[in-house]
C-alpha cells in the first residue's frame, strides 16, 4: 500500500480540517505506519484473552456518600464562552 | 548540583527556602535560554511551600505541563489548551504541597506527550544539555534536560510508552516508571489511560526514592490507583545483591543497537556480577510485537481521549458557521501533526471493520508480552535491557520519519504494556560524550527491587557525577559573575 485512502473519510468522523498538504502527508505516513503494524498478523493468537489493563482490577464501588464537588464559578471559569450559569455552543437546531 | 539530602542538610544549617528557590530560578534564567527546558509561562517567580513540616519542605521540584496544579497554565503544549488555568490540584501535586515541595514551573513536552524528542511541542524544541544540537528525548523531555543542566534537582514526568526513561537516558538522569496504579493520575491530562503513569526525574536514585514515597499510594479519585500498601523505599536502598537473579534479554540486544550503547549495557552485567548478582540470557519472544501493539492501543485510547477538546468546555474555540464547523476549525487550528495522524490512526483502528483486526488483536499480543514477562519472573528478580537503542539524535532527524521516531522507543513500551515498573539510570558516555542509560524492570509494585540494584549499580560507577559538557560554557559564565 503506497497510499493509505481512508484519511478524508477518518478525518471528517475526527471533526478535524485537513488542508491539502497534511492529507497528503499523512495518507503517505499512515500507509507505512500500517504496513508496520500489520505484522500483527502474524502471531498466533488463538484462544488468548484480550488484555485490556495491565493490572486487574475489577470495578471498584466507592461508598454512595455526598461527597464536596467544584462551584459552579470554578467549573466554568475555563469556557470560551458562558452565560448564566451555562457553557454557550453555537446554535444546533434550525428553524 | 545538589541533590535532595544535599539541599535538606543547607536547610538544617539555616539556609531558608527562599534562598533556595531564588538560587534555582536564577539558574534558570542563565540555562534556559538555551536549553529550553520551562514552557514560556512557566517559571514561578513566586513559588511557595505550603508546609514546613513535610520530607520535601524546601526542595525545588518541576512538573510537566500535562500535570495539573491550580491556577497554574497547563496546556500539554498543545494549541487546543491555550489559557487553560486547572481548576483543581493533580493528586501528586497536592501531595508535593502536603510535603513542602517548592513547585517551581512547568516543563516542556511533545504535545500532549505524543513524541520522543520533545520537538512537537507547540511553544519549541528543548535542546539536550549534553549536546545542545541533539534532542533530549521525549516526551518529557523538558523534565529530563531541566534536572540534567541542575535547573531543579527532581522533576516529574508521565510514561505512556517510554516518556520519562527514554528522555532520562538521552539526558543523563535517572528516570523512574512506577507499576501502573502505584501514582494517581488525577489530574493528569490522559494519553492513553491503560498505559499512562506519572513518575519521577533526578540525579541519584536515592532522590527518586524519596519522590516516589511521597507521590505514590492508592487515591480515590483514580479508580485505576492500586490499593497497595507504598514501602518505605529508601530502607531497601542499601542492600546487598547476593543471590539476587538478574535476566537478561537476548532480544534487546538485536539489529538496530548502537555498538557503544551495548557495549555500557554489557559492562553493567560484569558490575552487578562483582556485586554478588547472578545474569542470565533469558528471552521475552513476543519483543518485536511491541511497538506494533503499542502504536495500536495507545493510538486508539487517545483518539478517545482526546474527543473531549472540543471548543466547548475549556481551551481553544474557533468560531465556524454551525456548531459542526465550529469543532472542525477548533480541532484543525488546535492540534498539531502527530496528534492529528494519532487521532486518525487510533480511529480508524477502533473502527467497525477494522476494530477486530487491528484493536482486538492487539491487546490479545499484549496479553502474550505480558505473559513473556510472568514467566521471566518465575525465576528471576529484575530484567535489565538497553533503555533506548542509540544515545540521543540530532534536532530535526527523525521528525518527518514518524514510524522512526516511534522505534526510539523499542526498549522501554513492554513495561508499559505490561504495567511493570521500570528504572533508567545513567551507565556510560558514549565517545560523542552522550550518555547511555540501562534500564531495570521489576515486577509489580516491587519498585523496592529495582531502586535497590539501581542503587548499588550507581554507587559502584560514576556515571551519576557527570555533569553535561553542552552546557559547560554557560555555567563557567555563572561562575564567573558570581566571582
Amino acid at each position: 500500500m503506497d497510499r493509505f485512502d481512508k484519511v478524508d473519510y477518518l478525518a471528517k468522523l475526527i471533526r478535524i480540517e485537513l488542508t491539502d498538504q497534511e492529507r497528503d502527508l499523512f495518507s503517505k505516513q499512515l500507509a507505512d505506519i500500517l504496513e508496520y503494524v500489520n505484522q500483527l498478523s502474524e502471531v498466533d493468537i488463538e484462544g488468548v484473552e484480550p488484555m485490556y489493563h495491565a493490572v486487574a482490577l475489577t470495578n471498584r464501588f466507592r461508598e454512595d456518600k455526598v461527597g464536596p464537588s467544584m462551584d459552579q464559578e470554578k467549573v466554568l471559569k475555563n469556557a470560551p464562552k458562558k452565560k448564566d450559569g451555562f457553557f454557550v455552543v453555537p446554535k444546533v437546531i434550525e428553524g | 548540583m545538589k541533590t535532595i539530602s544535599e539541599i535538606k542538610y543547607q536547610i538544617s544549617q539555616g539556609k531558608s527556602w527562599t534562598d533556595l528557590r531564588d538560587e534555582y530560578l536564577s539558574r534558570i534564567e542563565a540555562l534556559d535560554s538555551k536549553v529550553r527546558a520551562f514552557t514560556p509561562e512557566g517559571v514561578y517567580k513566586d513559588a511557595k511551600v505550603y508546609s514546613e513540616t513535610g520530607e520535601l519542605y524546601g526542595i525545588p521540584i518541576a512538573i510537566k505541563d500535562n500535570i495539573c496544579e491550580e491556577g497554574r497554565l497547563t496546556t500539554c503544549c498543545s494549541r487546543i489548551l491555550d489559557g487553560f488555568l486547572p481548576p483543581y490540584d493533580a493528586t501528586v501535586v497536592k501531595r508535593l504541597k502536603q510535603a513542602g515541595a517548592i513547585i517551581l514551573g512547568k516543563t516542556n513536552m511533545d504535545e500532549f506527550a505524543f513524541g520522543s524528542s520533545c520537538e512537537t511541542s507547540c511553544y519549541y524544541p528543548t535542546h539536550n544539555p549534553w549536546d545542545l544540537e541533539r534532542v533530549p528525548g521525549g516526551s518529557s523531555g523538558g523534565s529530563a534536560a531541566a534536572v540534567s543542566a541542575g535547573m531543579v534537582p527532581v522533576a516529574l514526568g508521565s510514561d505512556t510508552g517510554g516518556s520519562i526513561r527514554q528522555p532520562a537516558s538521552l539526558c543523563g538522569v535517572v528516570g523512574l516508571k512506577p507499576t501502573y496504579g502505584r501514582v494517581s493520575r488525577y489530574g493528569l491530562i490522559a494519553f492513553a489511560s491503560s498505559l499512562d503513569q506519572i513518575g519521577v526525574f533526578s540525579r541519584t536514585v536515592e532522590d527518586s526514592a524519596r519522590v516516589l514515597k511521597v507521590i505514590a499510594g492508592f487515591d480515590d479519585m483514580d479508580s485505576t490507583s492500586a490499593p497497595v500498601d507504598v514501602d518505605d523505599y529508601l530502607e531497601y536502598l542499601d542492600r546487598s545483591l547476593k543471590g539476587l537473579k538478574v535476566g537478561i534479554p537476548k532480544e534487546y540486544f538485536g539489529e538496530g543497537i548502537d555498538p557503544e550503547v551495548r557495549h555500557f549495557v554489557n559492562n553493567v552485567k560484569v558490575v552487578l556480577q562483582d556485586l554478588g548478582a547472578r545474569c542470565d540470557q533469558v528471552s521475552l519472544p513476543h519483543t518485536k510485537y511491541c511497538v506494533a501493539t503499542y502504536y495500536i492501543i495507545a493510538t486508539a485510547e487517545a483518539s478517545s481521549n482526546l474527543a473531549r477538546f472540543d471548543g466547548v468546555q475549556y481551551g481553544l474555540r474557533v468560531e465556524g458557521r454551525d456548531l459542526i464547523d465550529m469543532y472542525f476549525r477548533t480541532r484543525e487550528t488546535g492540534f498539531g501533526a502527530e496528534a492529528k495522524r494519532r487521532i486518525i490512526l487510533g480511529t480508524y483502528v477502533l473502527s467497525s471493520g477494522y476494530y477486530d483486526a487491528y484493536y482486538l488483536r492487539a491487546q490479545k499480543v499484549r496479553a502474550l508480552i505480558k505473559k513473556d514477562f510472568d514467566i521471566v519472573f518465575r525465576d528471576y528478580d529484575v530484567i535489565m535491557t538497553p533503555t533506548s537503542p542509540t544515545p540521543a539524535f540530532r534536532l530535526g532527524e527523525k521528525l518527518d520519519d514518524p514510524l522512526a521516531m516511534y522505534l526510539s522507543d523499542v526498549f522501554t513500551i513492554s513495561a508499559n504494556l505490561s504495567g511493570l515498573p521500570a528504572i533508567s539510570v545513567p551507565c556510560g558516555l558514549s565517545c560523542k560524550k552522550l550518555p547511555i542509560g540501562v534500564q531495570f524492570i521489576g515486577k509489580p509494585f516491587d519498585e523496592k527491587t529495582i531502586f535497590k540494584v539501581a542503587y548499588a549499580y550507581e554507587q559502584s560507577t560514576p556515571w551519576h557525577q557527570k555533569e553535561p559538557v553542552g552546557i559547560r560554557d554557560c555555567i563557567k559564565q555563572i561562575d564567573i559573575e558570581k566571582d
